[in-house]
């Protein structure tokens, strides 16, 4: 079977969760065996893992004819892109685009992040995504979040081609409650248009189908997975210090709850002086929250070490005792995985959706400070406790991979088409 | 001959209220009241009060003849005096037509025979005292919490008087032997094991009113059915339930009241009688000596421990308990004793069992908790504070042996003081009928009460060898 995804971000150059989880399914699909997928993203670098998959990069994408040779395609994308699709991609532009700010082999140019025109390079996306759908052959078309729901649209009505879109996260979760028009409109026209939709928890799908009214029938949970971790970031080397350390990671922003985490430290610190507190990450509410540990008292044992990206995530998750995830709404929140996958016992909100699958973690809700606390506390003060956690959380997650999860959606193409 | 033992257990544990950590010696209050109180009251006017009256008529009937046997755990009494009264006059009633036995156990439900001898025997002690006080007859065999029993604990029984002893008929330890005989200890031989029937037990437990069952319905005429074609030389058939299965479990709708009802008339069609457990030791000859190397249970698929001590959770909230069994019983304060007592039951290591699949949904069934690990903490923090109270008790610095020894000898004291003031008392009496009679003047008597007991004590100590002479 052959299926065409729309996507934004591909690992290693990721921002966020989306192109972790993304990579992740187009691997489980693969290892499925019998599926071919073409990937398309804004902008490749040139280092991704295309083993199991051809990547098309948006920006090497031509929408306006620009007389090229073999050679000069070749060493302007060569790296990124044969010249010989190239040329059959040119053969298949649909309308005149010379008005758009095309580059010299006619395509137009991605950031591949989130910039403030985004909106436009969305509506881009959906352009190349036209002539993309119209050159290659494929049996269904899958995207990846709202932002390529535009372009999912545009290749279903090109191709008459059956469109399943993934939600990973809708605009409800991020704004909590203060949705953006714009961005609403968007997803729910993906929605309406999708043949199926595919969600990462319960909780999302019950957000799209409550929220978005959309029919239920047609929206499935597929719960995500994690990727095993490399020897190499199991044994990271760090200098634990002799206190117990409780982290967070992650965006301080009002979506993750960070004032909960810093309420539930000041309780466990009145009973409990053998620990401290880290969060790790940067975000809108990171001044209000520095304010808040110093107002309650514990800046002394409560830590901000700005944002981690690579080894250092896993550096800090080995230095841990405990994780914390008291997330207010969490699509699904694959940071848990990551920290049960280093060892390390984690408490997180029954709002987020990994606490569907989840079994070997403490869930509280977000606002109950009480029952963090406790449980902070029982997992630096029990040994039997945090192994338990450390040992049975090894096991399960070993046992969330991600070709369960693309079984499913093999799964749901198979349905779709009929 | 055939006979069925029917043997009926009734335990409630004291389940624990939501106990923060900043609780900690704080708050020595540990149980939901509420939440007791409700689950009891419920429970006795769904299943045990219809019940104990169902069978207090089968009692009674004098045609079709049935006994039985009830085991009843120390803390299910307590909630029952407290909450349901009347279920104790109920039970009390069942006592007086005699055909019913009551069964020791533990009086806390509690896994102390696996660790702790001593607060094993105290326990089971306990337990027949208060079914002695309560009902006027005195346990002869033993129930063990969950039916918990090996080679290690068999002397134990023994040695506490029991001539019998009722377990489980685990498979892994029968294999091709029948439950339906009796069998001897292999530790202590002249101890007597009669054997659940797991199967005939379940099949009532579990699967009376379950639809998709190929037996499905099951009447009380196909149940002795069943139970007469067994084999001719099979002679007891132990039927071990709990009480709460009659109307909790399986629904008065389901007619499982009327099922037992009508199961001593079909039992005497066939000529089959209901025995009690003692009856049972002492009519029958045991066929074979058991041997029980690892403990075994009615609980789970594995039929041993693994329910209650299966994970690491369990393990440490156990070994923490009995860790500070010696110093509880050297101390004397009795919320701390009634406190042990609660925490013991086995019920709060059952609620931390991380087992999955069909013997998790079992366990969560139960359990008052939403995971095994808030059940973990709940209960360690509860713990914590009580060790701190036993702590507060006597100072850490002296060791359990030091610390009994120097008990023994406070009380030992304390003896001698008692006995020398009973002599005084004594002494002083013999000193005033001496004055009585030998009317002396007024001045001593006003020395009496105004003078200080030291002067008394010296003409007192002065004056009995006069009398004497």
């Amino acid at each position: 079977m052959k299926a065409l995804m729309f996507g934004w971000e591909f690992p290693p150059h990721i921002l966020g969760g989306l192109g972790t989880a993304s990579y992740g399914l187009t691997k489980g699909m693969w290892e499925c065996g019998n599926m071919d997928i073409t990937f398309v993203i804004p902008k490749p670098w040139g280092d991704e893992d295309r083993s199991f998959a051809h990547i098309i990069g948006a920006s090497q994408v031509p929408v306006a004819w620009r007389d090229v040779n073999h050679d000069y395609v070749d060493s302007r994308i060569g790296r990124l892109m044969s010249p010989d699709l190239y040329y059959r991609l040119r053969d298949h532009i649909y309308a005149d685009f010379n008005y758009m700010r095309t580059n010299d082999i006619g395509c137009i140019e991605f950031s591949g992040r989130y910039p403030d025109n985004l909106l436009e390079e969305i509506n881009n996306y959906s352009i190349v995504a036209g002539v993309i759908a119209r050159t290659i052959n494929f049996d269904i078309i899958h995207s990846h979040d709202w932002l390529t729901y535009p372009a999912g649209i545009h290749a279903k009505q090109v191709t008459g081609k059956p469109l399943v879109v993934h939600v990973h996260a809708t605009d409800y979760d991020r704004s909590r409650g203060n949705v953006n028009p714009t961005v609403f409109n968007i997803e729910r026209d993906g929605f309406l248009h999708a043949d199926h939709i595919i969600t990462v928890s319960n909780l999302t799908r019950a957000t799209v189908i409550d929220k978005y009214g959309i029919d239920p029938a047609k929206v499935t949970t597929v719960h995500n997975a994690v990727v095993p971790l490399s020897p190499e970031l199991l044994n990271v080397e760090v200098n634990k210090p002799k206190e117990k350390i409780v982290t967070f990671l992650g965006r301080i922003t009002m979506q993750k709850g960070p004032e909960y985490f810093v309420e539930a430290a000041a309780k466990v610190l009145k009973n409990n002086h053998n620990v401290r507190f880290v969060m790790a990450g940067s975000g809108d509410m990171m001044d209000k929250m520095i304010e808040l540990a110093a107002r309650r008292g514990i800046a002394d044992r409560f830590h901000f070490p700005g944002f981690q990206k690579g080894k250092q995530v896993y550096e800090m998750l080995k230095a841990s005792d405990v994780y914390i995830m008291p997330s207010v709404s969490e699509p699904f929140g694959i940071s848990p995985l990551e920290a049960m996958q280093m060892g390390v016992p984690s408490i997180i909100s029954k709002q987020s959706g990994c606490a569907e699958i989840l079994n070997n973690v403490i869930k509280t809700d977000y606002w109950d400070i009480d029952a963090m606390a406790d449980a902070i506390h029982a997992i630096i003060s029990y040994p039997s406790m945090y192994n338990q956690l450390r040992e049975d959380g090894l096991k399960e997650v070993a046992g969330i991979t991600w070709d369960k999860a693309g079984a499913k959606v093999i799964d749901i193409y198979n349905r779709v088409l009929g | 001959m055939k006979a069925i033992s029917f043997n009926f257990e009734i335990h409630q544990p004291m389940r624990l209220k939501r106990y923060r950590f900043f609780d900690i010696g704080n708050d020595h209050y540990y149980y939901d009241d509420f939440l007791n109180d409700d689950i009891i009251t419920s429970l006795a006017h769904r299943s045990y009060i219809p019940a104990a009256e169902t069978l207090l008529r089968m009692l009674s009937d004098k045609e079709h003849p049935f006994k039985c046997s009830i085991a009843i755990s120390g803390i299910a009494l307590e909630q029952l005096e407290q909450y349901v009264p009347e279920m104790i006059d109920l039970l009390r009633r069942m006592a007086d037509t005699g055909r019913v036995e009551f069964l020791a156990q533990p009086y806390a439900y509690s896994l102390a025979s696996l660790t702790d001898p001593e607060e094993f025997a105290l326990q089971v002690k306990q337990q027949s005292d208060r079914i002695t006080a309560l009902f006027g007859v005195t346990p002869k065999v033993m129930r063990n919490t969950e039916f918990i029993y090996s080679d290690d604990i068999a002397p134990q029984i023994y040695a506490m008087g029991f001539k019998g002893v009722l377990t489980e008929g685990a498979k892994h330890i029968l294999g091709w032997k029948s439950p339906d005989y009796i069998y001897s200890s292999a530790t202590a031989p002249k101890l007597k094991i009669l054997m659940r029937n797991p199967k005939l037990s379940d099949d009532i437990c579990f699967k009376f009113s379950d639809t998709t069952w190929p037996e499905y319905p099951l009447t009380a005429d196909k149940y002795i059915d069943w139970i007469a074609a067994t084999p001719q030389d099979e002679q007891i058939i132990n039927i071990c339930l709990n009480l709460d299965t009659f109307g909790g479990l399986q629904p008065a709708t389901s007619g499982i009241f009327q099922f037992l009802e009508a199961l001593p008339h079909f039992a005497r069609e066939r000529g089959i009688e209901f025995w009690t457990p003692s009856e049972a030791v002492a009519k029958i000859k045991p066929v074979d000596q058991l041997v029980v190397m690892h403990p075994i249970s009615d609980a789970d698929e594995a039929r041993d421990t693994s329910a209650w001590l299966g994970n690491q959770l369990q393990n440490e909230a156990f070994n923490k308990l009995y860790s500070i069994a010696e110093r509880v019983r050297l101390c004397d304060d009795r919320r701390l004793k009634q406190d042990w007592t609660y925490l013991q039951a086995a019920d709060h290591l059952y609620y931390m069992s991380t087992k999955h699949l069909a013997d998790g949904a079992v366990h969560s069934l139960f359990s008052p908790y939403e995971t095994p690990f808030q059940a973990f903490t709940n209960y360690m923090n509860v713990l914590s504070d009580f060790i701190v109270r036993v702590e507060e008790q006597y100072p850490l610095s002296i060791d359990n042996e030091e610390l009994n020894a120097l008990l023994t000898t406070i009380r030992n004291q304390a003896r001698e003081i008692e006995d020398l003031n009973r002599e005084v008392e004594s002494m002083r009496k013999n000193i005033e009928h001496y004055n009585e009679e030998h009317k002396l003047p007024e001045p001593p008597k006003n020395a009496k009460t105004t003078n200080g007991t030291s002067k008394k004590k010296t003409t007192g100590k002065a004056s009995p060898k006069k009398v004497n002479k």
